[in-house]
């Protein structure tokens, strides 16, 4: 006769594993990490001075921020609605305008062939120490997605997909048309030691 | 003849509960995959700002993190209501990131290193001159990858 083996009971199983499902609920947090990414630039030897490299003024595009959060752009007071397109503007410099930065042609190959860029253009932001965070922000933001906007049109354009569906090799391609080139200044001292 | 029974003893059946733990554990896993540890408790307190071009940070062994915010209740008795920098569980002064960074860095792996992603959490409110405080930091430790935390805006 064969051994009945007894059951084992598995109904504090249920229980077990609400505990841990608790648990974890806890302890962990929902919010994923993300975030907007920069690269800082390297730092400048102490014995070297900063110097204030030429650039020409068609080519830079000064973003200042002040200490109650309003925004000038090119010396003139603007909202942040506005910055991405006349970003986008200052970069493409579409109409070869004597304002916007110098623009020249340079090949780049197949599928993008011959492509007028602007190669020289600084986009330039300067923040006062009192500036918002928040505000900081929304202008990096709206920096970088115009140059989202703009790689996501060339892609479409030379490609027919959109910029994220790109291998990394054309995506390096098209960065390399068009870098971002947001430049912080390096922070002054005003009337301190 | 159809016969209706009245008098019969009903019981309700035992509800079979076997299945339950594996759909708990289901949604135990679910959570578990979705979700992030706490890396630290934190001291200070902050609300992430908010943008739109967010980049997911990949590798969680290669971020670290710098809190930026007012302390948090318990702690405001002792450190005021001044802006603060934690780093890993205890407060610290500016001067101390460059050390952090050098440290944590040093304790990865040699191809790693480069890759190091510091990640700034900072409350929505802080002044522009603490965060570049930490900037000028961690240019001159080399920590140049660099990643604002924040959240989805879903409108202006």
């Amino acid at each position: 006769m064969a051994k009945k083996i007894p059951q084992i009971n598995a109904s504090s199983m249920a229980d077990i594993s609400f505990l841990l499902l608790i648990f974890f609920l806890v302890t962990t947090s929902m919010d994923v990490n993300q975030g907007l990414a920069r690269r800082l630039p390297a730092p400048i030897p102490p014995d070297q001075k900063v110097e204030d490299t030429d650039i020409n003024k068609r080519n830079l595009m000064v973003v200042k921020i002040n200490s109650a959060n309003q925004l000038m752009v090119q010396g003139q007071l603007m909202d942040i609605r506005q910055l991405k397109e006349e970003a986008k503007r200052f970069i493409l410099n579409t109409n070869d305008e004597s304002y916007f930065p110098k623009l020249y042609e340079e090949d780049f190959g197949a599928p993008f062939g011959t492509v007028k860029y602007t190669k020289e253009h600084v986009i330039s932001v300067q923040n006062d120490v009192d500036t918002q965070y928040q505000v900081y922000l929304n202008v990096q933001n709206e920096l970088v997605a115009a140059y989202n906007e703009i790689r996501e049109e060339c892609a479409r354009k030379y490609f027919h997909v959109g910029y994220n569906e790109l291998d990394e090799d054309n995506q390096k391609r098209i960065q390399k048309i068009y870098p971002q080139k947001i430049s912080e200044a390096e922070p002054k001292n005003y009337g301190g030691k | 003849m159809a016969k209706i029974r009245r008098n019969e003893k009903r019981e309700m059946p035992a509800l079979n509960t076997s299945s339950l733990p594996d759909i708990i554990f289901m949604l135990l896993f679910f959570f578990m995959s979705v979700t992030s540890m706490k890396e630290v408790t934190y001291k200070v307190q902050f609300t992430n700002p908010q943008a739109t071009e967010l980049t997911k940070l990949e590798k969680k062994s290669l971020v670290r993190y710098i809190y930026v915010g007012t302390p948090t209740a318990e702690f405001r008795k002792q450190y005021g209501a001044e802006t603060r920098i934690q780093l890993d569980d205890a407060f610290a002064d500016k001067s101390e990131i460059g050390d952090f960074i050098i440290n944590e860095r040093s304790a990865m792996n040699e191809q790693d290193q480069g890759l190091m992603t510091v990640s700034i959490k900072a409350d929505k409110e802080t002044r522009m001159g603490v965060i570049s405080d930490i900037k000028q930091e961690l240019r001159r430790a080399y920590a140049l990858k660099i990643s604002y935390a924040a959240t989805q805006r879903t409108s202006y």
